[in-house]
């Protein structure tokens, strides 16, 4: 295939075309995803969620610098890490909110939890549990767009972690094998639960996994928010005129634990390394940028996290108001009622 | 009414639907240039073309996410695992995806895909080719299963199944495909979820299933000879179960054997023991006996094979020890 692509070196905001407007987007879109982990860090110490919840802190380039390269009529699917990607597609911080406190009003009604996010009218396909499941499923999705004759574009984010499971290869071979409009984005945060990519996977530079299977292969700075979204756009492009899908390492780090019931630092990696990478918080960057340009001041980025953090409180107070999820509803949405 | 094949009827089935509705697409292993391991799809891909006859790599895990992914989109797939001992290896997808899309995403999507494909033993196909996998997916909430016995009964679920809004698991038989019936010539379509009485009698209830059907009807003839007349209740699909129909004949005879093709242990018998222990206890006349599979790994040798299997002989053997004949 004539179309392969390597890049060889991490192109900081390559092809950036950004308007001042769109940066203020990604900005806003990064720090309502911050101050809105900070508070369901704060909702799970408190006990108000439960169960599993990984948090995005540090990763919010990713989700937002992809997202920005869709289109409303894209399809996402993603992972477990699902809240900050939900936040940036556009779901509504209330429903997010109400659905990690279990409340009926949460966007999987209560039913899916922190790891199982869905919104189907913003084609939100989905937290999912099992590392490396979705990966066939976003072939599927883009199966569909082909055999439909759309123009869409599916969009499957994963960890770093996956490309060791045959889930991942079996996708990749049919996506490539049969064209599929599928970007298999992975925001590579350099650590499977504890264990480091150099420990799990024979190879380190994972985007060339996708050698394997003849697949335009890239990577890309994951906390420069402008570079992942010019390099995701590539992809997409690739993906809805050519029908070519793009393997797309993003190189992040998370700031926080696996989940919220392991330590950020001092097991599987040092107090040191975790400091050395906070020096690069992708909100930081964005807004150093936009600084030196003239974008936004100290005032306007206080204004700005002041209506953030009201927009999460006011999450947060719908989601405590919420009533539980009715006890009926436990029998309810097992089996659809076939009406065909 | 025409006699066709069990393959045939199967074929009539898919035929059908994927001309009713163009979102149906069949998708496996050799379904397409081969026309089917089993010629279940034969003349699919002529009729249909390479978009809605889909041949994949050896790849279960891979293609059956597909059409879950696909059916999460409005697509209509009908999956074909080439037997159901190669599902194993996308045995997530089908548990922990389609199962469970729909329930936890709070009903935004649900699932509508077939997974189909031979089940249980052939001949002397040993230990990895010959497993029965009923019960092991039954156990899934989100899951219907069903698993016909004969042409008639496996065209007009199969077509049910397509048009099922929910993932449905189809259990075929390579011992079935060749085995004929009447099937009408009119369409017809068989509610999943109602069992038929193959055979009707009153001294005992034989509760079967799938290629156990085709044990326990001879079985039902031969003890007819000796004067012993039995209710074959034929569960055709054994999630949803149609419990009225096991428990409408258990009071009518007050004796039951339940026949399997699968292992004893956890399996479809010992949900419909429960069934019949909860509504009939007071109706029985003696203990429920199971005819199932040895509790060992298929083996390859003739004689150890037919001495693993349930047979006519171990169903009337258990008819028997029920109506305390022997």
């Amino acid at each position: 295939m004539a179309q392969t692509k390597v890049k060889r070196k991490t192109e900081t905001a390559a092809g950036d075309d950004t308007t001042p407007e769109q940066r203020r987007d990604l900005l806003r879109s990064m720090l309502l995803q911050r101050r809105f982990e900070e508070r369901v860090a704060e909702a799970y110490a408190l006990g108000r969620i439960g169960g599993f919840c990984h948090l995005y802190i540090g990763q919010e380039a990713v989700g937002a610098g992809a997202m920005a390269a869709l289109r409303e009529d894209d399809y996402i699917i993603t992972t477990y890490r699902d809240h900050g990607q939900a936040i940036a597609r556009g779901v509504a911080p209330r429903a997010i909110m109400a659905e990690l406190f279990g409340r009926s009003d949460g966007c999987s009604r209560g039913k899916g939890g922190s790891m199982h996010l869905f919104d189907r009218s913003l084609n939100f396909l989905g937290g999912h549990g099992i590392v490396g499941g979705h990966v066939p499923l976003a072939a599927g999705i883009g199966f569909a767009i082909k055999y439909r004759g759309g123009d869409q574009v599916c969009l499957c984010f994963m960890g770093e972690s996956v490309v060791n499971t045959g889930a991942f290869h079996e996708a990749l071979n049919m996506a490539s094998l049969w064209k599929l409009p599928v970007v298999f984005l992975i925001e590579n945060n350099r650590y499977g639960m504890g264990t480091a990519l150099e420990r799990a996977s024979s190879i380190h530079d994972i985007y060339m996994r996708a050698a394997s299977y003849d697949m335009p292969r890239a990577y890309v700075d994951g906390q420069d928010v402008l570079a992942v979204r010019a390099s995701t756009l590539e992809a997409v492009r690739r993906a809805r005129t050519e029908s070519i899908p793009t393997l797309l390492e993003v190189r992040t780090y998370r700031f926080m634990g696996h989940s919220m019931s392991d330590a950020v630092s001092g097991t599987y990696r040092t107090k040191a390394e975790l400091e050395e990478y906070m020096k690069r918080d992708p909100i930081m960057v964005l807004r150093m940028r936009m600084q030196e340009a003239g974008e936004i001041d100290d005032a306007g980025m206080t204004r700005l996290d002041e209506e953030l953090k009201a927009i999460v409180q006011d999450a947060w107070d719908f989601a405590e108001a919420s009533p539980e999820p009715p006890l009926e509803s436990l029998y309810e949405d097992v089996l659809v009622e076939t009406t065909t | 009414m025409a006699v066709v094949t069990y393959r045939d009827a199967l074929n009539q089935a898919l035929r059908e639907e994927m001309q009713r509705d163009d979102r149906v697409f069949l998708m496996g292993e050799e379904v397409g240039v081969y026309q089917g391991a089993y010629k279940v799809s034969k003349g699919l891909l002529q009729e249909f073309g390479e978009m809605r006859v889909v041949d994949t790599p050896i790849t279960e895990l891979g293609f059956a996410g597909i059409g879950v992914g696909a059916a999460m989109v409005g697509l209509r797939p009908v999956i074909e695992f080439m037997t159901w001992n190669f599902a194993l290896l996308a045995i997530d997808q089908v548990v922990n995806s389609a199962a469970k899309l729909h329930y936890m995403s709070g009903g935004q999507f649900n699932i509508p895909i077939v997974f189909r494909g031979p089940n249980g033993a052939a001949l002397q196909l040993s230990a990895q080719h010959s497993q029965a996998f009923e019960s092991w997916l039954a156990h899934v909430p989100g899951l219907k299963v069903v698993s016909p016995g004969t042409p008639h009964d496996a065209k007009g679920l199969l077509k049910s199944a397509v048009r099922d809004d929910n993932p449905v698991i189809f259990f075929e038989g390579e011992m079935l495909y060749n085995t004929k019936g009447e099937v009408p010539d009119e369409e017809y379509l068989i509610p999943i979820g109602k069992a038929d009485q193959k055979r009707e009698g009153e001294h005992c209830t034989i509760v079967t299933y799938g290629k156990s059907v085709l044990l326990a009807m001879p079985a039902a003839d031969q003890l007819a000879r000796e004067g012993i007349r039995v209710d074959v209740i034929d569960l055709r699909t054994v999630r949803p179960m149609d419990v009225d129909a096991i428990t409408a004949s258990v009071r009518k005879t007050n004796r039951a054997v339940v026949l399997e093709e699968g292992w004893e242990v956890a399996g479809i018998g010992a949900q419909v023991v429960d069934y019949i222990q909860r509504d009939c206890f007071d109706d029985l006349d003696a203990p429920v006996v199971r005819v199932h599979q040895a509790d060992v790994p298929m083996p390859y040798a003739k004689n150890l094979e037919r001495a693993a299997k349930p047979d006519v002989a171990k169903t009337i053997a258990a008819v028997k020890k029920v109506m305390y004949l022997e």
